[in-house]
């Protein structure tokens, strides 16, 4: 079994907080294949379209037929541990921190032979569970985890430094409002949070969730308006400096398309919906990538809920789209910089929310206790982007095959 | 200078004619007026940052505003209803200058708002106020007083989930303002009208009576307490919005101060 965490004591206040040191980053464009699919939380490796061969490490020939028509595809997990071994030495900044280091070969049940992380759980002989995990340099590797869950793993520090698990960790949820919240808030707590915070937006403006809120032990409801700056600004200064994971829960939706719709609605989509990431990555991020090597409740991941439509729109929802095909790109260029220190940008995607501005639309709608466990799922497993419900899954599966079928499916029907 | 004027400055100058802020500050966190989720809404107060002698301006600092015509402490013009769509010169920006300064006399109903936060503001209540005061003075403004201002957070709005809790006038008030001949009509709370207008007959009736006479609207007040039943000057100047239907601004009342 691993060795439970035990609640990180207070920060000593004369110690200088360690900066953030990073693996080795560069990759191969073949080998980003990897990062891609450990992103999603995927296991996946070339396979040779000529003859059939899987292998590892990528590379841009066939090992076998030197055939380029190589494809990632999600690939079995079992393999074998063949052999093990402890670093003690590394030149490299960011293992001389934590050495001893342990690696080990395994052999995939897929065939290559591959060097790779091991869970401290797992050694010569055993039989193990290959994942891809994406690293603090937001690269993908390869980890052998038990094949059956054991005791405390996840506090495994390597398996720990490749996650962001909620454990310990102090959380900001930033809507309060969203119907999101309560779930969220609860399986974050469940997960082992030491704190969830929770945003509240105009608390002049009385809103039926906030009793229940408020009643979870573990929750301090805080002003924040991510409309506004000065909020954002002030709320960072109070608990940014301990804000490990920011999950972004704020939106504004209203049905209606683009011609019909009103830019009154519209300019409030992009203004809560893409302009209020940037303020909280403005305020939020600079300390949150400076905290990402601060101890065990060290800052981790920049959490962002978005739409499906995101991807293609559903010009039901029009300018709503819009704005979340913009949070999109902007979540995009938030992992460009912050990869450098280390922080994490989860992007979660969900199809339409069973909440009041979807009402109208059939099943299946993505309820509140789903999304919040597929959130909480995405942080333990250290992805970079979920897909939350049906809808959702499904509508990246067909973006993937052929964005442009999937647009002519999804604007088909439509007319004001 | 006319000898009036130059008295002016001179009391002005010397406090027997004292300056009151009628106005709350412009601040995001000032409750705006709230409809069903799916009408448009009133815009809340943001300021943002251009610069602030810095990299984006190194010796200046300034900031962009996005706001309402109705956010904050702010003047209705006649266009802003349905009713005074059709009021020549209806609009901030076409109004005759002279009806932003004029006196005005503050009816106070804060005993009973204090009690029942649904008090109505009645002709009865104006009639009675007249026999202390006398009448109504023609072109000026009233003032309904109800310590709302006084009120902070969620208390301010006071919405339940049956609508806005917050006092007004009733149709039969307005409608003898009118037969006064009134300038405008004012209050403290987020709108002319109580919470609970939209169910009288007709609903909002300060907002459709008012504006379908030509009238203005004043609101968000604060400090009516500071000020006498009668005999002071209202200086309500709205921005100049080419056709705006209302504005935030700078409410300022002159009332005798010390020794006058």
């Amino acid at each position: 079994m691993s060795i439970p965490l035990t609640p990180p004591p207070k920060k000593d206040p004369q110690k200088r907080t360690r900066v953030p040191t990073l693996p080795p980053a560069m990759r191969s464009r073949a080998a980003t294949g990897i990062s891609a699919a450990a992103a999603e939380g995927r296991f996946a490796l070339q396979h040779c379209e000529e003859c059939g061969t899987v292998q590892y490490p990528p590379r841009d020939a066939c090992c076998k037929c030197l055939s380029v028509d190589l494809t990632y595809k999600d690939t079995e997990t079992g393999a074998e541990v063949l052999a093990e071994t402890r670093i003690h030495a590394s030149p490299d900044p960011f293992f001389r921190e934590r050495l001893p280091w342990r690696q080990g070969s395994v052999k995939l049940d897929a065939g290559p032979v591959a060097v790779v992380h091991l869970h401290g759980d797992v050694g010569r002989g055993d039989r193990v569970r290959m994942a891809m995990k994406l690293d603090k340099a937001g690269q993908g590797v390869l980890i052998a985890l038990p094949i059956e869950r054991t005791e405390a793993m996840e506090d495994d520090p390597t398996l720990r430094g490749l996650t962001a698990h909620p454990k310990h960790r102090r959380i900001l949820i930033t809507d309060g409002r969203n119907p999101v919240a309560v779930p969220l808030a609860k399986a974050l707590l469940k997960a082992g949070a030491s704190t969830v915070f929770v945003g509240e937006a105009e608390a002049w403006r009385r809103w039926p969730g906030r009793a229940a809120l408020e009643a979870i032990e573990g929750v301090e409801i805080m002003d924040l308006d991510v409309s506004d700056m000065r909020s954002v600004t002030e709320l960072a200064g109070e608990i940014g400096g301990k804000t490990d994971i920011l999950i972004n829960t704020a939106r504004f939706v209203r049905p209606g398309g683009v011609t019909m719709q009103d830019t009154v609605f519209a300019r409030e989509e992009l203004d809560v919906n893409v302009l209020g990431v940037m303020r909280l990555a403005q305020a939020f991020g600079p300390g949150m990538a400076g905290r990402v090597q601060d101890g065990t409740n060290n800052a981790v991941a920049f959490v962002n809920v978005l739409s499906s439509y995101a991807l293609v729109p559903d010009p039901a929802y029009g300018a709503f789209s819009a704005s979340q095909a913009a949070a999109r790109s902007v979540c995009q260029t938030l992992r460009g910089e912050y990869r450098p220190q280390g922080l994490r940008v989860m992007t979660v995607y969900t199809g339409p929310t069973d909440d009041e501005w979807h009402q109208p639309l059939p099943p299946p709608k993505v309820a509140p206790s789903a999304l919040a466990r597929d959130i909480v799922n995405g942080l333990i497993e250290g992805l970079e982007d979920v897909y939350s419900g049906d809808v959702a899954k499904d509508m990246f599966e067909r973006w993937q095959r052929d964005a442009k079928v999937l647009e002519r499916e999804m604007t088909t029907g439509g007319g004001i | 200078m006319s000898e009036i004027l130059t008295q002016m400055a001179a009391s002005l100058a010397s406090g027997e004619t004292k300056v009151i802020d009628l106005t709350h500050t412009l601040d995001p966190d000032f409750p705006v007026i709230i409809l069903p989720p799916e009408f448009g809404q009133c815009a809340r107060f943001r300021m943002e940052e251009v610069s602030a002698y810095d990299h984006r301006g190194p010796a200046w600092k300034w900031h962009n505003l996005t706001l309402n015509e109705h956010t904050g402490t702010h003047f209705d013009a006649p266009i802003h209803w349905i009713s005074g769509r059709d009021v020549p010169n209806g609009a901030v920006d076409e109004i005759d200058v002279k009806n932003f300064i004029g006196p005005v006399v503050v009816i106070d109903c804060s005993e009973g708002s204090a009690k029942d936060p649904d008090f109505v503001l009645t002709a009865e209540i104006i009639l009675e106020w007249e026999k202390e005061h006398g009448p109504v003075p023609a072109d000026s403004w009233v003032l309904m007083r109800t310590d709302w201002s006084k009120r902070k957070g969620i208390d301010y709005l006071n919405m339940a989930e049956d609508g806005p809790h917050s006092p007004g006038p009733m149709p039969d008030a307005i409608e003898l303002l009118l037969e006064r001949g009134i300038r405008g009509f004012g209050t403290e709370t987020v709108g002319t009208d109580a919470g609970q207008g939209t169910h009288f007959s007709p609903p909002y009736p300060a907002h459709f009576l008012l504006h379908g006479a030509g009238k203005f609207g004043l609101q968000c007040l604060c400090n009516l307490d500071l000020l006498p039943p009668t005999g002071a000057i209202l200086l309500a100047t709205p921005l100049k919005i080419k056709g705006g239907t209302g504005s935030p601004l700078r409410v300022l009342a002159l009332i005798p101060g010390e020794g006058a």
